[in-house]
């Protein structure tokens, strides 16, 4: 098309879609996207998939984006439509995860007047974006559509929305490029500074106790950044742990990492970063999830944060050396300053520190007790063990997501990921039916992976209508449910915190999960005791459709460790049977969440 | 950094795109962060009208203050963020209207400490006076006070606007 061609607007945007890549749109039609919708309708290099509620949309925009480096897209009407999406919105905002999504809009010149299904969408997603726009003029359409993508996905990625009004999908529009000079304000630094990577290396040769800790950064930047990662952390022979969004960066298993810091991080990560002498932070942003109490987080280190948003640098904690740039390119500068530096780095402590970790580990913080005697309960560790083995086995290559509970940090410590962009979890905003639709995502983009959603069975239910979708388009999704009959974690806090008054956690009036299942032409699974579990899980894995495992687990396990809030890293409680390191929860601590 | 507890007043010179729901944006940090906003101001400062200037003199720690420009510095429309306060020697300036209403001997005062201030008289009937004054927020400040018991009526600040000394630019 040439440059001064006209055409509709939807097609305009279509045309823009396809020209960045997009391949597979989640949507749900509405008034206000009708112009849109049809021009879907007549042309073949987008596939649409109709989600039933636009929260999932979003969501499966994650799963799609998150797993496959890629910016999701999404297309919803005006109104409530643009409302439902906004907690998908800002999950992806909080989870740095590029989002493009249309939202339709009332005509021009019935916006502000209380039109039907009119809402003030640019205002309301505001602070749930990382950018809007609202296209008022035909011939800014195609430049807004190109731009969305270019923001969604440069710097620190997130979701931006573009509102449509309704005159502006149908009015002839004219086509352009997406422009190929740099964006007139926001061009976000990726390389490093060179004398920032220079006093990395310095305090790093220098450390007696150092520990590597890396986030999402490492997954957003690509592949490449976690092989980066790698490269650095076994040429340097320190310690590594992940965040919850960083899993997969470092593969699981290896003697080098530490697993996973953080509330219920491992004993040894956490222990780890409280004793450092130099913490190298890459891509993850000091949060309180991570950091417990601020004010006794790791007090004798020196920190190194580099990240590729300035702002996440010296908000929460306060560091020594300032890094600003993309994941993988601060660590090839890493690598090569490291190299170039002939300090030799004092092997004897080293070592020293990696004993004290292997006395940390030896605590085996992550021990549970199953009994294996026919009729015996599930532990729910027990069951995402068997998953883990029984996939490993296969040798299928599998993603996991999950929802948000103790099921989430189970699969967080159970799961060790080998890869990055194989694990999906809602971590900053932590909404409970995020792994349902997001499992769809993956599942469109990597038709022939296996793609399990770690669930509990309420906040599955949070999304549920998401089984329709799944039997739409045959997408073989495993939801793998740790039943324990109570919104777990919350049970879990009005134990520790709150008396055990189970104050409206109880999951009442569950539905029949089989029943359900086959409701939504699937197939339903359910294992209540020990002895049936790895049936049930071989036959999930065997079974080509979407399915619902069932596993009732026992409803009173807690997860542990656990940093209770307002506790600092050292201040751990350890599962029952082990050694408490921790003080109880001060009124502090209470108000936290 | 250091995570020193002091406070500190800011002014920040913020160049942005002119674009519809920009100031939102800024505002919509400051409130949804809970950084405090001691004034703002915003004009279109290019002749083609593509660019404006917002001033926004605010106060925290030098983290929270730190925090505050990177926040703004990622937002898309803005252009550039610069913390005059920070940067060197700077000029601040707000301007007043100032509504005096009153007869007699409390109408000549007020006249007389106005010329003292270098307000100028913009607007006058028999009862009143509208001054307009430019100068630093305490002068205002200062005249307010003066004027008080002298009828002050009504008051139109625009908040403080402000640019580096020398031969630097933003």
């Amino acid at each position: 098309m040439t440059a001064d061609a006209m055409a509709p607007g939807a097609e305009i945007v279509l045309r823009a879609l396809k020209a960045q890549g997009v391949e597979v749109i989640f949507g749900y039609p509405g008034g206000a996207v009708l112009p849109l919708y049809d021009a879907l309708f007549q042309q073949n290099h987008i596939r649409h998939i109709l989600v039933r509620h636009e929260q999932a949309a979003v969501h499966a925009a994650e799963g799609y984006a998150r797993s496959t480096g890629k910016v999701g897209c999404v297309l919803v009407t005006s109104g409530p439509g643009a409302t439902n999406a906004v907690t998908g919105l800002v999950d992806a905002l909080m989870d740095s995860i590029p989002i493009v999504c249309l939202t339709g809009q009332v005509p021009t010149h019935l916006i502000g007047n209380d039109a039907f299904q009119e809402a003030d969408t640019t205002g309301i997603t505001r602070p749930a974006t990382k950018h809007n726009y609202l296209v008022k003029r035909s011939e800014d359409l195609a430049r807004t559509v190109h731009e969305a993508f270019y923001v969604a996905r440069s710097g620190r990625p997130g979701p931006v929305v573009i509102d449509l009004p309704k005159d502006i999908q149908i009015n002839p529009a004219p086509w352009t490029e997406a422009p190929e000079t740099p964006h007139r304000s926001y061009r976000p630094q990726t390389e490093p500074d060179a004398g920032a990577i220079g006093q990395a290396i310095a305090l790093l040769k220098g450390a007696r106790r150092p520990v590597v800790y890396t986030g999402g950064g490492v997954i957003n930047s690509g592949p490449e950044a976690s092989a980066l990662l790698v490269e650095f952390v076994r040429m340097t022979g320190f310690p590594c742990t992940n965040t919850l969004m960083g899993l997969g960066a470092y593969p699981a298993g290896d003697p080098q990492f530490l697993g996973m810091l953080g509330m219920h991080g491992t004993y040894e990560a956490n222990l780890a970063m409280h004793g450092c002498d130099v913490m190298l932070n890459i891509g993850a942003r000091f949060d309180d999830r991570v950091t417990g109490r601020l004010n006794a987080f790791s007090p004798d280190s020196r920190k190194i944060h580099a990240d590729i948003d300035p702002s996440s640098i010296n908000k929460n904690v306060p560091v020594d050396v300032p890094i600003v740039g993309d994941a993988a390119a601060v660590l090839r500068a890493l690598i090569a300053a490291w190299k170039a530096d002939k300090t030799k780095p004092d092997a004897r402590a080293l070592a020293q520190w990696w004993k004290q970790i292997d006395a940390w580990r030896a605590v085996d913080c992550l021990k549970f007790t199953q009994d294996t005697k026919p009729g015996s309960i599930i532990k729910p560790q027990y069951a995402l063990r068997r998953l883990y083995e029984i996939t490993r086995e296969l040798g299928r290559e599998t993603f996991i997501t999950t929802e948000v509970g103790q099921h989430q940090m189970w699969a967080a410590q159970y799961l060790g990921f080998q890869k990055p962009n194989h694990w999906m979890t809602s971590g900053g905003l932590g909404t409970m039916g995020y792994g349902l639709p997001a499992a769809m995502g993956v599942q469109i983009a990597h038709p022939d992976a296996l793609v399990v959603d770690v669930a509990g069975e309420a906040s599955t239910l949070m999304n549920i209508q998401e089984l329709g979708t799944l039997a739409q388009y045959r997408l073989p999704v495993k939801v793998f449910i740790l039943n324990n009959e109570y919104m777990g974690m919350v049970r879990q806090w009005q134990e520790l915190l709150h008396g055990s008054r189970y104050s409206e956690s109880y999951s009442a009036a569950l539905p029949d999960f089989i029943k359900l299942a086959e409701a939504f032409h699937g197939k339903g699974l359910r294992a209540t005791s020990v002895d049936q579990l790895d049936a049930v899980i071989r036959e999930m894995l065997a079974t080509d459709g979407p399915v619902i495992a069932d596993i009732c687990v026992d409803p009173k396990e807690n997860c542990f460790p656990m940093i209770p809030s307002g506790a600092a890293h050292n201040e751990m409680l350890l599962g029952p049977g082990q050694a408490r390191s921790g003080a109880a929860v001060t009124d502090a601590g209470l108000v936290l969440v | 950094m250091s995570a020193s507890t002091e406070q500190r007043s800011a002014t920040i010179s913020v160049l942005v795109e002119n674009e519809a729901g920009v100031l939102a944006r800024v505002i919509g940090l400051f409130s949804g962060r809970g950084y405090n906003i001691d004034s703002l101001t915003v004009a279109p400062v290019e002749a083609d009208g593509r660019r404006s200037r917002i001033t926004i003199v605010t106060s925290g720690t030098e983290m929270v203050i730190e925090q505050i420009k990177a926040q703004l510095d990622r937002l898309v429309p803005i252009h550039k963020v610069s913390d005059l306060s920070q940067e060197g020697p700077y000029l601040a300036r707000e301007l007043a209207l100032i509504k005096v209403v009153g007869t007699g001997e409390k109408r000549i005062e007020a006249l007389r400490i106005a010329d003292a201030f270098r307000a100028r008289v913009v607007d006058a009937s028999i009862e009143s006076f509208v001054f307009e004054m430019t100068g630093a927020t305490d002068k205002l400040d200062a005249f307010l006070e003066l004027m008080r018991p002298l009828g002050l009526a009504e008051v139109s600040r625009t908040g403080i606007v402000a640019i580096a000394r020398g031969p630097k630019t933003i």
